[in-house]
This record gives structure tokens, sequence and C-alpha cells, in this order.
């Protein structure tokens, strides 16, 4: 079915301080999915994602956001997150006085411990060592981002946005992250996995690179990994692309 | 139900465990209004309640060198909606004793009530004081509390305090506490209010490091929504050689409410250290956004942040 989707995004622009930073994204995810969303640093990733969740300042300038069949592009963060939409938060913001267990608990429809511990287990955690723990800046910067995961799978989303999972995390613990994809999707989970190491992209059933704003190029994980290893260099040597298109084979 | 029964039932409702006010092996005191309705000594703790007109005076003894293994359970209460109640207590910690004591105050019906504490207490040499008290005011915000306490620490001695009122609504809250303490005393004041509606907050916390080594802590955690208003004293005076003392305030605002800090330091001996942070702001945009993007609603996330501040 060609136009089974969770997640359609068309022709987004938005402009932050003058600056034009989605230059007219378009991107369609299907139920299931695991859709591996590539490019270097500054190319816009984050800021697609903000704009998914509904961030206050991340109002797009034009185009639409479909989700679960509604249009979602004027709802609130809340509203989104009721639909099943969630967002693993690349920097993860710190809460004074918060416990982990209660910090895995406040997103679940159906609260239970065991599915707390699951989940902290789920990202290679202890859960007697760190259920009770607080989610505030005492947490390393990979415990953290471990946390934001479990927090994330503990839900069941419909669509999980994963803002670079792998960032802060080492190189020996990526495998860890990768099999927590793999199972979020065996539950149903659809992940949108944001990343610029194309060691994660494997786990991916499809991908796409962004460049300045735009995707610029979709398909096979191992095309577009490809792709993104080589062709992405011009983009460093030549500097910005300056006109759309610039360097670029286009969609 | 009796009058004890339902104190005990207004104390449970303020987060205090009733089982402690019925058992022999606790000291404890149970005042309602002007009326003394338990009043427990255990041994090394001597309890003497007197009525008054509209209150109590009450003086607690530790004998010196005593050492409290359960804490003391203290419970003050107006049940109707309308009374005025004023507790005065002495207490006296011997030298040498170790007591802790755990107060609720609870005006579950308050519409028109004014609650008047004026303590005076003496920590003795080497003895150690810890005093909690949360306050339950009820929900209509038609309290008026005024807690005031006048505390002296002596050589070595050891006082903290812990006064929260951070479920239902503060009303107009007066908070005074004044420490001072000698050579080698340590004295740490929390205070912790969550006002909202039209509520009003004010906190003075006062510390005198008055001999050599003394050590202070005065900490509030203040959040005010709506139209609610706080206004947070923090005073450190450092009088002695290597006297230290730090002031630590954060206060949390949203919608129309205000909120105030004056950090005073004072020092009057060039040996001695002072400190103090003061914070006010809203709450993060960032943590906000996150609880919301687990589905919760923006009032419910602010609520999640501010109790997390208040906790910590
Ligand atoms: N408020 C802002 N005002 C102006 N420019 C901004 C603003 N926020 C982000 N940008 C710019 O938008 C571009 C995209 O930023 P974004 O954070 O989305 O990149 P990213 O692809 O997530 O990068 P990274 O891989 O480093 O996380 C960057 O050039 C950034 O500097
Ligand atoms: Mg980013």
């Amino acid at each position: 079915m060609d136009d089974e989707f969770l997640l359609k995004i068309e022709d987004l622009h938005l402009e932050r301080n003058g600056q034009k930073i989605l230059r007219g994204v378009n991107m369609t995810i299907a139920p299931g999915q695991v859709y591996g969303l590539l490019g270097r640093n500054g190319s816009g990733k984050s800021t697609l994602a903000y704009t998914l969740m509904g961030c206050a300042e991340y109002t797009p300038d034009r185009g639409r956001i479909l989700f679960a069949g509604q249009d979602i592009t004027t709802m609130s963060i809340t509203e989104r997150a009721r639909l099943g939409l969630t967002l693993a938060w690349q920097n993860p913001a710190h809460f004074e006085g918060l416990k982990v267990k209660d910090y895995l608990t406040l997103g679940m429809k159906e609260p239970s411990p065991a599915r707390v511990e699951e989940a902290l287990a789920a990202v290679a955690l202890s859960p007697q060592v760190y259920l009770e723990r607080t989610v505030n800046d005492a947490l390393s910067g990979g415990e953290r981002k471990r946390i934001e995961l479990a927090a994330v799978y503990a839900m069941r989303p419909r669509l999980a946005i994963l803002d670079e999972p792998d960032s802060g995390i080492d190189v020996l613990s990526l495998d860890d992250i990768a099999r927590l994809i793999r199972r979020m999707a065996a539950e149903g989970t659809t992940v949108l996995l944001i990343t610029h190491r194309d060691e994660m992209v494997p786990v991916a059933d499809v991908a796409a690179l962004m460049c300045e704003g735009e995707i610029v190029r979709v398909g096979e994980p191992q095309t577009v990994r490809e792709h993104y290893a080589r062709r992405c260099l011009p983009c460093e040597v030549a500097g910005p692309v300056e006109a759309p298109g610039g360097g670029y084979e286009r969609l | 139900m009796s009058d004890f029964e339902a104190i005990l039932k207004a104390y449970e409702r303020s987060g205090g465990d009733p089982n402690f006010l019925r058992s022999p092996k606790v000291a404890s005191l149970v005042i309602s209004g002007n009326r003394v309705l338990g009043a427990n000594q255990v041994p090394g703790v001597r309890i003497e309640p007197e009525e008054i007109e509209h209150g109590v005076r009450v003086k607690v003894i530790v004998e010196p060198g005593a050492q409290l293994d359960i804490p003391a359970h203290l419970c003050f209460g107006v049940i109707p909606a309308e009374g005025v109640q004023e507790i005065l207590p002495e207490f006296e910690i011997g030298d040498g004793a170790r007591a802790e004591f755990i107060a609720h105050c609870t005006f579950p019906n308050a519409v028109n009530v004014r609650h008047l504490m004026e303590a005076r207490i003496h920590v003795g040499k080497n003895a150690t004081m810890k005093y909690a008290e949360t306050h339950y005011h009820g929900e209509a915000g038609g309290v008026e509390v005024v807690p005031k306490a006048q505390v002296k620490v002596d050589e070595g001695g050891y006082y903290s305090s812990e006064f929260a009122l951070t479920t239902g609504r503060v009303g107009k809250l007066d908070f005074d506490y004044v420490v001072d303490v000698a050579a080698h005393g340590v004295a740490e004041l929390v205070a912790k209010a969550y006002g909202y509606g039209n509520d009003a907050i004010t906190v003075k916390e006062t510390i005198r490091l008055n001999g050599e080594h003394a050590r202070g802590l005065a900490k509030s955690r203040i959040a005010v929504r709506d139209e609610a208003t706080s206004e947070v004293i923090g005073a450190t005076e450092g009088n002695a050689p290597f006297a230290r003392g730090h002031v630590d305030c954060i206060e949390v605002v949203r919608d129309r409410a205000v909120a105030n800090a004056v950090p005073i330091v004072k020092v009057r001996d060039d040996r001695a250290y002072v400190t103090h942070e003061a914070a006010i702001g809203t709450v993060n945009k960032k943590e906000l956004e996150t609880l919301m993007s687990r589905g919760l609603d923006e009032e419910t996330a602010v609520d999640v942040i501010i109790r997390g501040m208040l906790a910590a």
C-alpha cells in the first residue's frame, strides 16, 4: 500500500531569527518502519524534530504535518503526545527532585513498576541502582541519554523520534541502542532515528539524508549511507550550499 | 466523632501518621484550638502544657544527655472554619541531649483562621535538635500563619528546622526565625512553600554566627503561581573568626505571581566567610516541553517541575 503512512510531512518550511532552517521538507514514514535520518551537524535534524513535536517557536511558516490520519500542524505538544508522538531529546533536560522511576512513569498510559524496570533494563541500566536516582545533573551524559530512551520506550508511543540516541554513548554501547530500537519496533513503535553516525544506519529500514534543511535523498539504508559517507564530503570542502540544488543530486 | 478523632483525621490529611499520637512509646502532644487533647511523656522528655485564652503555652524539656530514639510528634490544629490559635512553646534541650520533633499544623476547614506560634528554643552544649514542621491549610486560602522562633544554639550544638507548606493553599504566611549560634555550633533552616491564588508568603530567616567556627545555612524553596506573592529575606551574619554561612534561595514564578528575594550577608570578622545565592525565574522551557512531550498538560507539567524543586 503506497499511501499508507503514519507520518507525512509536506513542504515544511521554518525560519528562525531570519534564517531559513527547514526549506521544504517532505517525508513519509510507514507504520512499523525504522526510518533513519542522516545529516551533518547543523543540517536541521533537531529543528525538524522540534517542529514535529510542536515546540514553542517551532511553528512552521509553510507546510503540513499529518500524523495517524490527522493534521497535527497546529496542535500543542501535549495533544501530539497523546496521539502517540514523542521525542527523545538530543540533550535531555535535567529535573531537580524528580526520581528516575517517576520520570519514566509519568509518560505511561498504564503505569506499571514492572514496565519501568523493563525499560531501564532495556537500556542496560540496573533498576536497583537507577530507580531511586534523581534525573538531575549528577547523572552522567550517557546515563541521562539512556534514561531518556528508557522513558520513551516505557511509553510505547506510536512514533518515537530519537534525536541522536547514539551521541554521548560509547562505541561499545552502540549495540545496546540498536537493540533497543529493534525492540521498540517489535513492540509496534515506529521510529524516526536521527543520527549522524553512519554505523547506526543498518538498524533502519529506510534512510534519508538531510542537507541544509532539505531531504536530498531517500532510499535503501546502505545506499544512503554510502552517499552520506562519500558524497557529503563536498559539503565540507565547498562550505554551505548556496542555491537549492547546489552540489547535490536532487531527488 | 470525638474531638481527638477529628484532630487525628486532620493530622492524617496534613501528612502525619496518627499511630504515633496514639502510641505510649512516642512522646507526643495534641492541641486542638486552645485545648490539650493529649500529652505523652517518655523517659527523658517532659511535656508541660497549659491552656491559655486563645491557645496553649507549653514547655518541652529534654533532660541533659537524653537520647530520643523515636521522634516526638506534635499536632496543632483548628478544626472549625474560624478561630485563633496561639501556640507558645519553650523547648529546652539539655546539654548533650539529642531529640527530633515532627510537627504537623492542620487547618483543614479554614475560612478565617489565625495561627500564631512564638517559640523559644534553647539547644544546649553539644546537644542536637531537629525540628520538622508540615502545614496543611485546606483549599480556601483563609489562613494566616505567623510562625516565629528565637533559637539559641550553645557551643557545639546542632539545630535544624524544616518548614513545609506545599500542599493546599498557603493563605498568608509570615515566617520569621532568628538563630544565634555559639562556637562550633551549627544551624540549618529550610523553608518551603508553594503559593497560588492570592496567597502571600513572607519568609525571613536570620542566622547570627557569633562563635568561632559556627556554621549556618539559610535555605528556601518557594514557588508562586496565579497572583500569589513571595518575599524571602535570608540573612546571615558572620560575627566571629572562621564562622561560615550560606544563604541559598530559589524561587519559581508563574503566571502573574511576583517573587522577591533579599539576601543579607554581614561579616564582622575578617576571618568569617558568608556566601549567598538567590535565583528567581520561571519554569525552564525545555523541562516543560519534555514533560509535555510525554503527554502531560502544561499545568501538570509545571506542577511536577515545581514539586521537584521543592523536594530538592
Ligand atoms: N534559534 C535559532 N536561530 C538561528 N539559527 C538557528 C536557531 N536554532 C538553530 N539554528 C541553526 O539551524 C541549523 C540547524 O540546527 P539543528 O540543531 O537543527 O541541526 P542538527 O542537524 O540537529 O545538527 P546536530 O547534528 O549538530 O545536532 C544550524 O545551523 C543552527 O545553527
Ligand atoms: Mg541535532
